[in-house]
């Protein structure tokens, strides 16, 4: 990815937008501004057009870091075998409501 | 993983109707026919907001003027959305304008015809939008996902770019003879490049077969174009407007219009830069490129210098805390 990497473009950031109170932000997509200032004022126009958010949170995407997809197998196997981490796993004699 | 077991896993997927995310291996075929495809639909977007700001300025009320200021703007917005798709792929956005610039990628034809009367505002929305549409429903469901995400937001916005088209066609349509007239030459000289849209016909579109196995095509050329006649042919009818197309017939046993021959001769010379207004739309685009580097390289600067201040600022305080 380095090779197509040009000094000149504004650094690239993630913007993930709370649509409402009360709920999580959501990631919306990214876009290149100088600043997190001016990112957010470009993630305004971008992605809150309509009336989508209500808050918005900007992150330089060199600062994410991602789990590796090629190791997913190994990396979530270990919850594969605990079903009695659900509530399905347990059986209750119908008497008992709202449990 | 051998490069064989990663192949497996990955047509795996496909066939499964999973999505491909970024950092999923692919095969460098998908890599670059998704690279070609969104940078090419981006560049649409963008080059795609000339023929209407031609109007802006010459709206017919303020209602129309304010309309089609969003309807650019959400142009603007696609193009940005399509952009950080295909920068997921390794491509630069400075790389993607640069190709665009020197005419190695290209963008839908239909931009290269002129807008000349303000019913190309209602023919434009009504059936360059429709047909967009039409192509782009189905790649909300494509198999890479930053595609398909930025699909499923274009799709969103787009449908009052077609109705607001629409909408300019009813009133002149109903309006005065001169107006209705304005309205059906519209209707004639965008109905052709329209079906233009969809591509070529299948037996003769290289890139179908793949893209259709990798699902990041569904439906093929010719499938969506046929859709796309049999709706606008119905909406033409409310329009009270003639199809320019002596061929057009219902086609009981097949249940859907039969339509006339197009002119790919005419398609083929506007891709190689020989429509009306292509070198017109390409040196708009260098233009705003080549002087909005003032632009670029103030912001740049604008961040820099409040970087500093803030960091003075704070050892200001500081040295006030310590003393």
């Amino acid at each position: 990815m380095d090779s197509t990497t040009n000094n000149s473009e504004w650094p690239l950031w993630e913007v993930f937008i709370r649509s409402k109170a009360g709920l999580d932000h959501k990631h919306a997509g990214s876009l290149h501004a100088p600043d997190y200032e001016m990112a957010i004022e470009n993630a305004r126009d971008v992605y809150t057009r309509r009336m989508e958010g209500v808050s918005i949170w900007v992150v330089e995407s060199k600062n994410i870091h991602a789990s590796d997809p090629g190791q997913s197998a190994s990396m979530y196997e270990p919850a594969n075998d605990k079903i009695y981490r659900h509530p399905t796993f347990y059986n209750l004699p119908d008497e008992v409501k709202y449990m | 993983m051998t490069v064989i077991s990663f192949q497996e896993h990955f047509d795996e997927k496909i066939d499964k109707d999973q999505t491909i995310e970024p950092k999923d291996w692919m095969p460098e075929d998908y890599r670059k026919t998704l690279i070609r495809q969104i940078s090419q639909h981006a560049h649409s977007e963008i080059v795609g907001m000339l023929p209407e700001g031609n109007w802006i300025s010459r709206a017919p009320t303020l209602r129309r003027k304010a309309v089609l200021l969003a309807k650019v703007q959400d142009e603007a917005g696609h193009g940005l959305y399509l952009y950080s798709a295909a920068e997921t792929l390794g491509i630069s956005r400075d790389e993607m304008y640069a190709q665009l610039h020197s005419g190695k990628a290209k963008y839908s034809s239909i931009f290269n015809y002129p807008t000349i009367t303000w019913a190309d505002m209602g023919a434009v929305g009504w059936l360059v939008d429709g047909a967009a549409i039409m192509n782009q429903v189905p790649l909300c469901r494509t198999s890479y996902g930053p595609y398909a995400r930025a699909m499923v937001r274009v799709c969103k916005e787009e449908s009052f770019h077609q109705r607001q088209g629409f909408e300019i066609m009813l009133n002149l349509s109903k309006g005065t003879e001169v107006q209705r007239k304005m309205a059906q030459d519209a209707f004639n000289r965008w109905w052709w490049p329209s079906l233009m849209m969809f591509g070529p016909p299948d037996a003769e579109s290289p890139n179908t077969e793949n893209s259709v196995r990798w699902r990041i095509k569904r439906f093929t050329n010719d499938e969506l174009r046929q859709k796309f006649v049999d709706v606008t042919v119905e909406q033409a009818k409310i329009l009270g407007l003639t199809v320019p197309d002596k061929d057009l017939k219902w086609n009981e046993e097949r249940g859907h219009y039969d339509f006339g021959v197009i002119d790919w001769a005419e398609f083929k010379n506007v891709v190689k830069g020989n429509g009306p207004c292509n070198r017109q739309r390409l040196e708009t685009r260098k233009k705003a490129w080549e002087e909005g580097q003032w632009v670029r390289d103030a912001a740049m600067a604008h961040a820099e210098k409040r970087k500093a201040r803030k960091a003075s600022a704070a050892s200001t305080l500081a040295e006030a805390n310590a003393a």
